[in-house]
């Protein structure tokens, strides 16, 4: 192998930038196109919907704190985790995260199927002081959310620009956007019209409050419905190979 | 040929007072981000140190440690040593003049404030390693321009005909973190008011832009920017020619094209499709060859000098960063491996691995790099203390031993007890208690964590007498005998 042809190269800037820019596209192209070809990457799974309106705040709020340095959402497919944590994840499962929330490290528990494992005055008194239910726990308290009234003025500007980026909201979701945001956060309120356009959104007791909407409403909201769109009881087996 | 020989006798007016900027800053951000590992290392030990308040939880703070590690100080680093660089070895003064480079230096010192600043308000993109929200993306893209601008600009105008080895490394990362920064960011802001934004991808097409993105960021921000320095100051400060110019050539290449391919290893057992996955871990199983090979042409550049390793403990710093390299580039490949993935991935053992790179490879060449320039850039004969280099060196050593043997023993050790098995086929261990079994481990880390943070405060003193002046009266270290046997 001959270096003298890299001479050229050295002495000439414009050849070395086009050749270093064509050289390090390859590998990102060869792996990143096709992800947005390949069926299994692409392919809808009954029940997954997009968040609803207060989901959708809790999610920003668990983006917000960090939640995502500590918490994984991505179950890999092995007998322990199975058992630990529920049925491994779809790719299906995230495709509405914009971003997504997969995680890197577990300094605490996964959380993809937490939704329904705990109830809402659980997770609400574990945000609060987590040591007061889990002794061992070094995670943060986040007694503060309790505390703190949830932005709602621009629920339709984040839906819309959820819409915008590949979300399909339907226009009748993002009419009733804030209307389905305080029902949810309502136990009393009328929730057939969230049910339907949100199927399995908690509507349960959330922070105990239901005179106002808080932060805590929001994130226990989101909690709850973490893994829990798709129904693994009514779907075979090989529908799950195809989706994995 | 006579009007060469004229261009080098004439001297270039070097623009060396912005050199000096970033190499403070460089020491500053350094102090600043090593105190935020050492204070979010204490948080997991004792959780009591989250305060209460939002401002100083885990998640908050987390995010503020690894962009100050890598973008404040790595990047000044970076910055300090790839424009001084590139100006000696094309014997021209940089592209632009005193504003543009000026405009470079505080544009970049502002879009780190602002990261900081949104990160402990909770403004983030929980894109790990680009947080920043869309405005700081788009102001980090300006200055980003600028970098490239002013160094391919003083490449362009250089009066040596050959590109020096160096400024290839220093190129594609300034080029390829372009690309990665502005591809990995496209999101769409709620409004153009607020800073909240979502982004343009979702889920595993997100999650693989976003490791291809991350491991990218390690292999041309934190590996092939630092070659850089290693190409242009091991050699000056062994005072020896570079081993190897085919090795570098060959290493240069084969580095850039392997890396962009390794980040499905960061996917591994998820939702990204299985062929996606070992294409990545095959790449960064490959990426351990010109990993080794620029190992040893950076190690084998000190033939026939190494006994200046006794005298020199910069050098010895350079070349224990070398080291480190050799051991993270070897550690990443089997990481990679899906068996051993399965296992490491999601515990600290990834934590562990980060650091020996972070801390052996990164921070040991930068600091081997500011100790060089901060005697030519003040104009002092030498450092203030040589002695205090020595201890700078062993106290960081033994800090980065404690913290990667600790994260070896508390990575490994939890992710077996999360899939041990009681003898009648229960998992033995509630996640819980994998917690508490970290605890004396995390203590041990945040310990070695406090050593290196004390070392860079002893680097710290030294620079700062180095700049006022001052020179500490020493023995020679080693005494007469450490000289060479002719």
């Amino acid at each position: 192998m001959s270096f003298k042809k890299h001479e050229r190269i050295e002495k000439n800037l414009t050849l070395m930038a086009v050749l270093v820019l064509i050289t390090v596209s390859i590998g990102g192209l060869v792996e990143i196109v096709p992800l947005y070809l390949v069926k299994s990457t692409i392919e809808q799974v009954e029940g997954i919907r997009p968040y609803s309106p207060l989901e959708m705040r809790g999610r920003d709020i668990y983006i917000r704190e960090g939640c995502y340095t500590c918490h994984s959402q991505q179950i890999r497919p092995f007998r322990d985790e199975v058992e630990r944590y529920g049925h491994y994840s779809l790719a299906a499962e995230s495709m509405f995260d914009h971003p997504f929330q997969w995680g890197s490290k577990r300094t605490g528990p996964d959380l993809a199927r937490v939704g329904g494992k705990y109830s809402d005055d659980w997770h609400v008194a574990h945000l609060i002081d987590p040591r007061a239910l889990v002794p061992e726990s070094i995670m943060p308290p986040y007694a503060f959310l309790a505390e703190r009234d949830l932005q709602t003025d621009d629920i339709v500007a984040r839906i819309e620009t959820n819409v915008a980026v590949g979300v399909p909201y339907t226009e009748e979701m993002v009419a009733n956007a804030m209307a389905d945001l305080l029902a949810q956060a309502n136990p009393d309120a009328d929730h057939d019209g969230l049910l339907t356009r949100y199927p399995g959104a908690a509507v349960t007791l959330l922070d105990g409050d239901p005179s106002r909407v808080t932060e805590m409403d929001a994130l226990v909201a989101y909690l709850q419905i973490l893994g829990r769109m798709v129904d693994f009881t009514n779907t075979a087996v090989e529908d799950l190979e195809a989706a994995r | 040929m006579s009007e060469a020989t004229a261009a080098a006798a004439a001297p270039v007016a070097y623009n060396e007072e912005v050199i000096r900027k970033f190499a403070i800053a460089t020491m500053f951000w350094g102090v600043v981000a090593f105190a935020a590992g050492v204070y979010i290392a204490l948080e997991l030990t004792f959780p009591v140190l989250n305060l209460g308040l939002e401002y100083t939880t885990f998640g908050r703070l987390r995010p503020l440690h690894t962009s100050a590690a890598i973008f404040a100080f790595g990047g000044n680093a970076l910055m300090a040593s790839s424009l001084y660089c590139v100006q000696r070895t094309c014997r021209a003064s940089l592209f632009g003049g005193k504003t543009t480079a000026d405009f470079l230096f505080w544009g970049y010192q502002f879009f780190i404030v602002l990261a900081a600043w949104g990160y402990v308000n909770g403004i983030t993109q929980s894109k790990e390693y680009a947080e920043p929200e869309w405005m700081v993306d788009l102001w980090l893209t300006v200055v980003w321009v600028v970098y490239l601008v002013v160094f391919a600009g003083t490449i362009l105008k250089r009066k040596e005909p050959h590109i020096y080895v160096a400024n290839w490394f220093f190129l594609a990362f300034i080029l390829t973190v372009a690309i990665l920064h502005i591809v990995n960011n496209l999101a769409v802001p709620v409004s153009l008011t607020g800073m909240k934004s979502y982004t343009l991808y979702s889920g595993v097409q997100d999650a693989l832009t976003q490791w291809w993105y991350g491991h990218n960021a390690v292999g041309f921000f934190l590996t092939a920017g630092f070659l850089g320095i290693m190409y242009y100051f091991v050699p000056k400060q062994a005072d020896r020619p570079i081993y190897s110019y085919r090795l570098s050539i060959v290493h240069f290449w084969s580095l850039i094209f392997l890396y962009i391919w390794a980040g499905p290893h960061h996917l591994h057992y998820t939702a990204l499709p299985e062929w996606s996955q070992s294409v990545g871990m095959i790449f960064s199983v490959m990426l351990w060859m010109p990993s080794w090979g620029g190992m040893i042409n950076g190690l084998m550049t000190l033939k026939g000098a190494w006994w200046k390793l006794r005298t020199d403990p910069v050098l010895r710093m350079m070349v224990a960063a070398v080291g480190f390299y050799g051991m993270s580039t070897f550690e990443g490949p089997l990481m990679s491996i899906r068996a051993v993935n399965s296992l490491s991935h999601y515990t600290d053992w990834t934590i562990g691995h980060v650091h020996s790179g972070a801390l052996g490879w990164v921070a040991f060449i930068s600091f081997g790099a500011i100790y060089y320039l901060v005697p030519k850039l003040w104009k002092r004969e030498r450092l203030y203390s040589i002695k205090l280099v020595s201890w700078h060196f062993w106290i960081a050593t033994v800090g980065i031993l404690l913290y990667i043997t600790a994260m070896w023993v508390s990575g490994i050790m939890q992710g077996l007890m999360w899939r041990t098995y009681d003898e009648l086929g229960f998992l033995q261990y509630s996640f819980v208690e994998t917690v508490e079994a970290m605890h004396p481990f995390y203590m041990i880390r945040a310990a070695g964590g406090v050593l290196f943070l004390i070392g860079a405060l002893v680097m710290a003193y030294n620079m700062w007498r180095t700049i006022r002046g001052d020179l500490r009266l020493e023995a020679p270290a080693g005494g007469i005998a450490a000289q060479p046997a002719q």
